[in-house]
């Protein structure tokens, strides 16, 4: 297998591993968590190899995940204490984390191969010379064993919690009265969190695990409503992020982690953009077309709050338009275009009066305006 | 100032939350020195209404004057005391401090409050029967202490036109009346008092003006003449007829 | 090491003079990040600063500490803009805006250095020293711009002290009196920017974040008047610079920058257990003496929310 087919097939593990968890977390607002957690782990490492007395994987693991628990039991105990902030929390014990990390590793680990700039962007560049071997037999990179290894965890916790994490995820509460403990799915979610971060880590670093956590996941739910397709999406997303960002990454002769977090970056600006439902785009044109379709309404609201009243004559006129609802010339001429040539409004001279469905809309209108 | 005007008229006012309109065709005009309640149900815009009024929210169309202004001339003549819930009772302040906030409007930019502006918000501290509280870090002060430490802050803005939203909620009986009483001598000095106000027991017995308010306004005017059960059941739909007492 | 060392020795007294700068223009403004609920704003903002040294160094080929500032400055800020915009228009919550900003900036940031890296360019070496932080290669031109700008972001925030109060308060009750509530935010983070800015060299992107919320933390818990939180929070920022500065220039091999967030880590668990009217460990104890005891007054019992 060649270096270069094992490094972006290790992108695409990790892309996909790290994306389908990454819908949950969006859903559940919980990014700036993961976020902590990977910068958290790094003391656990540091713990498990030192516990191993060298750098052993199973060890460093165990170290990880329970570091990854470790934060969010913190973060947790100091939002009960009513004293801090979440938001404030996670600021405090993840750089704490990390920095108790970065002690570690200079104080007694200085020429070990534990660097601390390897820990934020990763070596992925190299996941193609440590292999595994079993016996004689070469059984390929070891990067691809692990990441693929999570990507079924991660599938089959997904799989198998589904419904949980989506009742928990959307109805926390409803979640408890139906014994589905929402805390228990919480600690579930974040053990599940903290093994990707280590395993993709050693492979990508940690801010290229939250990148692919967070941004093909929220890219996927700019794009769909539905769960399914946004993991899905999500994971496809990452998929192709992985692929390009390899591209790249060898066109300026960079770094691998962050040319593909540059294009989980790229793909979120498209579709914050571009999408048919999300997009700025879509939105902008729904609003200015919603915005002359609401003008119209209020206008007939207008003529039917004063209709036979005494002031009628006057509420009614089309300089009264300019002059009392703050409309300019042009836009006051564009609504009265739109509600005559639906025939809601009829011209006579200066009067403005409801046609009858004219009158039926402006009920209707003032019906379901109504909480 | 033209002192015929009215302080508050609000003409054709619609107002839309992103793409949803919450108040339609909007006129209200309040005459000076009267205690006005703006009633409706849930979700009627009561709120949103004042808000507009203040320029925290945009309008989609129509006008709003103040004393024959607008808002952001009239500023200095209008008080307002936002829902209690809606600031964080843990920041690191006192009582005074909180009322001291009242005199920024008129101290403008960077300016800070003088010995007698400090004077002049104990005093209105006293106005509320807190003056006692005055150096009290606010999460100590109970849900009733807090709403008069928000009155006071108002009563500091030296306004004539009060906006006060939801005044009586969340506050114990003494606090009530004691709102009430204070209400009811701003009055009797010649300002205007315009509350939400979500109670239809108690409305008729504290105000003397009401809006009765649903996305449109159903009726205005003198409590006497307003407050009527046709009114009433239009405004909420006639589904609450059999809880309103004591209308006309 | 003995402070006597740290300031007769000229090394030693720029490092320690710099995180002092430091933890106090950062203690102190992010007593408004914290009231504000903003806590981690910071940590996004000071991650989107590093592609703007980047870019700076890649359009100047100027290696100056204000070119290389100026450009986090405004990559900060273009983030801070992104996050607003896509919290204001997009069903995407805030948390999540932050996290997308914090590493799509951060991956561009890492891209565009290692592009940098291996362009065999001899002039480039020592930009990666913002990931991390090097408090030890500070000069004394260094603390100097350090103090300016601390200076002017301090000198706005004493101007403004009234406004930003009323702006963490109650943004609605200061719209209505009609003193821009948008703008000031705006304002206020941008002073924050300065402060990450400010930090970049001594601490990293990443530990910038404690910087900002750990002092404010340690600080709410000792006083209920913003001005005192805001002088103690400046004081226990500079004390962590000091502390942390001493600690690692004693022993080979440890970066100042993690020894800065340590020693603030131990201020935050000192003020959180032990402050006066707020500490966790009285409250422990009332409470067992609550229970040991006959009810006590309800009256003094704080009341909080609805």
């Amino acid at each position: 297998m060649s270096s270069t087919f094992a490094i972006i097939l290790t992108g695409i593990l990790v892309a996909a591993a790290c994306a389908s968890l990454g819908c949950f977390l969006i859903l559940r607002r919980m990014a700036m968590l993961a976020d902590a957690i990977s910068h958290a782990i790094l003391p656990g490492l540091v713990a498990g190899y030192f516990i191993a007395q060298g750098p052993s994987l199973l060890a460093g693991f165990f170290g990880a995940a329970l570091a990854g628990l470790i934060t969010v039991g913190l973060v947790e105990l100091l939002k009960n204490t009513q004293r801090v902030g979440g938001e404030s929390a996670i600021g405090i014990v993840f750089p704490a984390m990390f920095a108790l990390g970065t002690f570690l590793v200079s104080k007694y680990y200085a020429d070990v191969h534990l660097d601390a700039d390897a820990v934020l962007y990763g070596n992925i560049e190299f996941v193609g010379f440590d292999h595994w071997y079993l016996g004689e037999t070469d059984l390929g990179p070891q990067s691809l064993w692990i990441m693929g290894g999570l990507c079924l965890i991660n599938f089959i916790f997904i799989t198998v919690f589904y419904k949980e994490l989506k009742l928990a995820t959307f109805d926390a509460g409803l979640a408890a009265t139906l014994g589905f403990s929402p805390i228990l799915i919480h600690y579930g979610l974040m053990a599940v969190v903290s093994i990707t971060t280590v395993g993709a880590f050693t492979a990508v670093g940690a801010i290229l695990v939250v990148a692919l956590m967070i941004v093909p996941a929220a890219t996927a739910y700019l794009l769909t409503d539905r769960l399914p397709w946004m993991i899905g999406l999500a994971i496809g997303a990452g998929a192709i992020a992985a692929v390009l960002g390899f591209g790249l990454a060898f066109m300026l002769n960079g770094s691998v982690a962050g040319a593909i977090a540059t294009i989980t970056g790229v793909e979120f600006g498209l579709a914050l953009l571009f999408s048919p439902k999300q997009g700025l785009v879509a939105r902008a044109r729904r609003l200015a077309r919603q915005r002359i379709q609401f003008a119209a309404d209020t206008l007939l609201v207008h003529l039917l709050q004063h209709e036979g009243s005494p002031e009628a004559a006057n509420e009614s006129t089309i300089s009264h338009l300019q002059s009392e609802l703050q409309w300019n010339n042009k836009f006051a001429q564009r609504v009265l275009d739109l509600a005559q040539r639906r025939s809601l409004v009829r011209c006579q001279g200066q009067q403005l009066e409801l046609t009858t469905s004219g009158r039926e809309r402006s009920q209707q209108v003032l019906q379901l305006g109504r909480a | 100032m033209n002192t015929d005007a009215k302080p508050l008229a609000i003409h054709d006012l619609t107002v839309a939350y992103q793409d949803k309109p919450v108040l339609w065709d909007i006129d209200l005009s309040v005459p000076s020195g009267v205690l006005a309640a703006i009633v409706g149900p849930n979700g009627a815009g009561k709120s949103t209404l004042i808000k507009a009024t203040l320029g925290l929210m945009p309008i989609a169309a129509g006008t709003i004057q103040m004393f024959g202004q607008t808002y952001a001339k009239a500023r200095q003549m209008v008080g307002y005391v936002p829902q209690r819930s809606s600031v964080d009772w843990d920041f690191p302040t006192n009582a005074l401090d909180v009322v001291l906030m009242g005199t920024y409007g008129q101290l403008g930019w960077i300016k800070r409050p003088s010995k007698a502006d400090r004077e002049w918000a104990l005093h209105c501290l006293e106005q509320v029967a807190m003056a006692d509280f005055a150096q009290r870090q606010i999460s100590q002060l109970s849900g009733g202490q807090q709403q008069r430490v928000f009155l006071a802050r108002a009563l500091a803005q030296r306004a004539q036109l009060y906006l006060m939203d939801e005044p009586f909620v969340g506050v114990d009986a003494v606090t009530e009346r004691a709102i009430i009483s204070l209400l009811q001598q701003l009055r009797s000095d010649g300002k205007t008092v315009i509350c939400v106000h979500h109670d239809l027991d108690s409305a008729p017995e504290y105000f003397d003006w009401v809006a009765l308010l649903n996305v449109r306004m159903i009726a205005a005017g003198p409590m006497k003449t307003t407050w009527t059960p046709e009114n009433i059941s239009q405004t909420y739909g006639g589904r609450t007829q059999n809880l309103i007492r004591g209308a006309a | 090491m003995s402070l006597f060392d740290l300031f007769s020795d000229y090394t030693l007294r720029n490092v320690a003079l710099g995180a002092m700068v430091l933890g106090i223009v950062s203690g102190i403004l992010g007593c408004f990040a914290v009231l504000r609920r903003q806590g981690l704003l910071g940590d996004a903002l000071s991650h989107a600063a590093l592609p703007g040294i980047a870019i700076a160094y890649l359009l100047t080929g100027s290696k100056a500490p204000i070119v290389l500032l100026l450009g986090a400055g405004i990559a900060g800020w273009v983030g801070t803009l992104t996050i607003n915009r896509i919290v204001r228009d997009t069903r995407i919550s805030e948390d999540s805006a932050l996290g997308i900003v914090l590493s799509v900036f951060f991956g561009v940031g890492i891209l565009l250095l290692t592009y940098i890296a291996k362009r065999n360019d001899a002039n480039q070496a020592g930009l990666d020293r913002f990931l991390f932080g090097q408090a030890a290669t500070l000069v004394a031109t260094d603390v100097l711009t350090m103090s300016i700008l601390g200076g002017l972001a301090l000198g706005c925030l004493v101007l403004l002290y009234k406004e930003f109060k009323l702006l963490a308060f109650d943004p609605a009750f200061a719209a209505s009196l009609g003193f821009a509530p948008n703008r000031l935010g705006i304002l206020l983070t941008s002073l924050i920017v300065v402060a990450i800015v400010i930090g970049l060299q001594t601490v990293g992107v990443v530990l910038m974040a404690a910087m900002l919320v750990g002092p404010a933390v340690a600080a709410r818990q000792w006083t209920h008047r913003l001005s005192v939180m805001l002088l103690l929070s400046g004081v226990f920022g500079a004390a962590a610079g000091i502390a942390g500065t001493m600690l690692s220039l004693g022993q080979q091999h440890v970066p100042t920058g993690p020894m800065i967030i340590l020693s603030l880590t131990a201020i935050v668990a000192i003020s959180l257990l032990f402050a006066p009217a707020r500490g966790l460990v009285w409250a422990k104890l009332r409470q067992s003496h609550a229970l040991n005891h006959e009810p006590r007054n309800r009256e003094a019992q704080p009341v909080k929310g609805e």
